[in-house]
């Protein structure tokens, strides 16, 4: 029988995955892939909460949440661009321009 | 028993296409394992009656997305070397230690809420498509709104940034801006 803890202890996994991206990459692109992966941890989180609390408002707040990755998305992407335009590099590093 | 087995091999699937995106060294193939990921989670979604959201899953991530990102890789050379190497080892176990906190929380957090009740419930009669539509355009219309526009502002600045003068950088040169209003 599959319960609530089994869905949000996946959910954490997956988050502490998504954590473990931010943390050890330096490659910008990848910042996002793991931001993504973050987004989509809750996603499953409120989808279960939702079922086993027989709720909507979970999956309401997933579709929410999936509006504003989109919005993220092109946002970042394009700044992401405009930089690679500037620098030539997608280094987290080459962002420390205000090193005291 | 037949959730059992398709939650255990979603779990399965969706972590592993999961850490080959952050482990791997080559942003094409990290992209592809993340695409697969979107994937298996639409499944969980599926197996969690919500089959409104799974879909929604698959075309707005693994179809809008993935091309997004897909075609923003176009612009990059994804073949250069990036040094993934880490100074400053404090920040990283002071990051690793909140997020086992956060991890405790979260699977702490249904013994929390343990006498939460639905506010929306979900009737039998009534469909999971027809319910979401019923919540999502009565008590949730502002928010709604809210995204459109929000998702009409990010479609505006992603084609303003991308778009505009590529070879020219439109913070850079801030200089001799009269000419180019022409």
């Amino acid at each position: 029988m599959i319960t609530l803890t089994h869905y949000l202890v996946v959910a954490g996994a997956m988050f502490a995955i998504g954590l473990v991206g931010i943390m050890r990459r330096k490659n910008l692109l990848m910042l996002f892939f793991s931001t993504e992966i973050l987004l989509n941890a809750a996603n499953v989180g409120f989808a279960a909460v939702s079922k086993f609390y027989g709720d909507i408002t979970g999956q309401i707040f997933a579709f929410f949440i999936i509006a504003v990755a989109a919005s993220e998305v092109a946002v970042g992407l394009g700044l992401l661009v405009l930089w690679y335009k500037r620098t030539g590099s997608i280094d987290l590093d080459s962002l420390q321009i205000m090193k005291g | 028993m037949y959730e059992a087995i398709a939650f255990y091999l979603f779990s399965a699937l969706t972590l592993g296409m999961f850490s080959v995106t952050v482990l791997s060294k080559n942003a094409l193939y990290s992209m592809s394992a993340l695409a697969g990921g979107m994937i298996f989670i639409s499944g969980f979604f599926f197996l969690l009656d919500a089959e409104f959201l799974g879909v929604v899953q698959i075309i707005v991530y693994s179809g809008a997305v993935m091309a997004l990102y897909a075609f923003g890789m176009m612009f990059f050379d994804t073949t250069q070397e990036v040094r993934e190497k880490t100074e400053c080892k404090k920040t990283l176990y002071t990051l690793s230690l909140f997020s086992a906190v956060l991890i405790v929380l979260i699977v702490a957090a249904p013994i929390m809420g343990a006498n939460i009740e639905a506010t929306y419930p979900m009737s039998a009669e009534l469909g999971n498509v027809q319910t979401i539509g019923l919540v999502l355009f009565t008590k949730y219309l502002v928010p709604f709104e809210l995204a459109a526009v929000m998702l009409l502002v990010a479609m505006i600045s992603g084609i303003i940034l991308v778009s505009k003068r590529l070879d020219h950088s439109i913070t850079l040169h801030d200089e001799d801006p009269k000419e180019e209003a022409l």
